[in-house]
């Protein structure tokens, strides 16, 4: 059964739209991160244009995130003064992502930053992730503990830094600025890929100040929830790209999933969890290596210029 | 050729002769002169139809009837960017601007347009679809780079079944009525799009008709979308409360504790 989609300008199989919401919504509550980074390229698969793919996937994440957070906050695994500074944060780096996004299209080389962005990045952390995981795994098998415990008083030198601020959800007592300076980092790299971060602050807030695996989930969510909530409005007035009848799709197969998703996770032991994390982005990033080492079989793309009539 | 034919037709009206020697005239129609974009829209067929009106004063000609047929989209302008290797990784490194040119193109006669009229002509007239977006005034010859950019263009858009070449599209009815189906694929832009019509006999175009017919949005797709230009706010909004209000329904639908 085929839609014609009023933005998007062309119709769209009802099933396909449903499914791939659906799958991307499934590792979405699974994992904690909004699924855009695997989402837009799908549907960029889809012939759906770049600019419509990112806006709408982003009002997408942001409806099916509120079930996530809901569903954490019920649970008590969301720690809002993290989140809060993770917001705020997240939005002056959205700000100078949006500035570094324009001169670097002035200059036309803008895809080719976000190739080589994808594959360095999601490469790097999938690489470090699956490492990890897998020596933690190999730590168990041997008899020990899968990783060294945090003892009291020891932490690693970034989390002493000046300003210091108690966050009892997390079991954090940890400096300011860290944290902030991870945030600017996410909305950058957020504005730049149009992706909402989580894949990158699931991990950074595992490993690097040691927060529980759920409260991060919890967090992380609710920040994608407040990121992609105000980038579905500014590309709604920007540049009318948003398209409210994909978006409802998307929505319809992404909340169902992101519930299994969400259920599944709790009968996921933390291990395998993250292996799978790991595996999940180290494929994305070798899919567009892929792109960026093999010649293409069509050299030639067409595009249309916008307002240049 | 073209002073070639005008000296010639100035020399017929001169000598009275033939004063009256008409050429003939060509009367197209269209099935339909809009096609109206619904939620189930899923691309489109228009027919021209046409006849060649010619009266007993009308030369007899010793070449049969030609139509070629050339369907062209909103103009606008179109980047073609090639790919080259750069050390170890590929990237877009040339690019070339074709203007006033469409998403949509359709070139249709009744027989291969190498049998129709000669290369010659085809760029003068601006027939098949290397011509048809050419400058209406340019007679110079593209450079090889941009020749394979052009090529490239073309053999994309043939792909997605937005740019057609139909050697067989006209049909002739009888000796002087045609008709010619225009397939407009649902990925084809919203806009007016121009329909040129020419007759051919011996490689000469004896008469030309255009028409045209417009892709417009209508109904939901209709409000949707001009909502989104002209109220870009409130549709942001409810797009923004509406995927809440679906996220909250499903941890409420679900919700098993």
């Amino acid at each position: 059964m085929q839609i014609y989609l009023p933005i998007a300008e062309l119709p769209i199989s009802i099933l396909t739209v449903l499914g791939l919401s659906g799958a991307v919504g499934f590792i979405s509550g699974l994992f904690g991160v909004g699924g855009g980074f695997l989402l837009t390229p799908l549907l960029i698969f889809l012939d759906i244009s770049p600019a419509v793919a990112v806006a709408t996937v982003a009002a997408q994440v942001a409806g099916s995130s509120t079930t996530g957070v809901l569903t954490y906050w019920r649970r008590r695994a969301l720690d809002f003064k993290l989140g809060g500074i993770l917001v705020a944060g997240g939005i002056i780096g959205t700000l100078l992502g949006v500035l570094f996004f324009n001169s670097m299209r002035r200059l036309g080389q803008l895809e080719l930053v976000i190739t080589v962005s994808y594959v360095t990045l999601f490469t790097i952390i999938g690489g470090l992730m699956l490492y990890d995981a897998l020596r933690a795994m190999l730590r168990v098998r041997a008899g020990k503990p899968a990783r060294l415990k945090r003892r009291g008083g020891t932490h690693p030198w970034w989390m002493g830094l000046p300003l210091r601020m108690r966050f009892p959800h997390s079991g954090l007592y940890c400096s300011v600025i860290p944290i902030a300076l991870l945030a600017v980092v996410i909305g950058f790299i957020g504005a730049v890929l149009g992706v909402g971060g989580g894949f990158i602050l699931v991990p950074a807030l595992i490993y690097f100040f040691r927060i529980p695996t759920a409260v991060v989930v919890g967090t992380s969510l609710f920040q994608i929830l407040m990121t992609m909530t105000g980038a579905t409005l500014l590309h709604a007035l920007t540049n009318q790209s948003v398209d409210i009848v994909l978006a409802v799709l998307l929505l319809l197969g992404g909340v169902i999933g992101a519930q299994f998703g969400g259920r599944a996770a709790r009968n996921l032991n933390v291990e395998s969890f993250r292996l799978l994390l790991a595996l999940l982005i180290l494929s994305v990033g070798l899919r567009f290596a892929i792109e960026l080492f093999i010649a293409p079989s069509e050299p030639f793309s067409v595009v249309l210029t916008e307002g240049s009539r | 050729m073209r002073w070639g034919l005008r000296l010639v037709a100035m020399l017929a009206l001169m000598t009275g002769a033939s004063a009256s020697a008409r050429a003939e005239t060509l009367i197209a129609a269209m099935s339909s002169h809009q096609i109206q974009i619904t939620s189930n829209y899923t691309g489109s067929q228009l027919t021209v139809f046409g006849v060649v009106e010619r009266d007993g004063r009308t030369v007899a000609r010793a070449d049969p009837y030609d139509i070629v047929v050339t369907v062209r989209g909103p103009p606008r302008m179109l980047l073609v960017r090639e790919k080259e290797r750069l050390g170890p990784i590929w990237i877009n490194r040339t690019q070339r601007r074709f203007p006033d040119s469409s998403l949509f193109l359709a070139v249709a006669s009744n027989r291969p347009l190498s049998e129709i009229l000669s290369p010659e002509t085809a760029r003068r007239e601006r027939i098949g679809l290397e011509h048809a977006q050419r400058a209406k005034d340019s007679s110079l010859d593209l450079d090889v780079t941009t020749t394979r950019f052009q090529e490239g263009l073309i053999r994309i858009l043939s792909e997605k079944g937005l740019y057609s070449a139909e050697e067989r599209g006209v049909t002739f009815l009888s000796s002087t009525v045609f008709s010619a189906p225009v397939d407009v694929p649902a990925t084809a832009p919203t806009g007016s799009y121009a329909i040129d019509i020419v007759l051919y006999a011996g490689g000469v175009p004896l008469a030309r008709q255009t028409t045209n017919f417009e892709v417009v949005k209508s109904g939901m797709e209709q409000s949707l979308a001009s909502g989104a230009h002209d109220l870009p706010l409130l549709y942001g909004l409810v797009t923004v409360l509406l995927a809440l209000l679906l996220g909250w329904l499903a941890s409420v639908v679900f919700r098993r504790d």
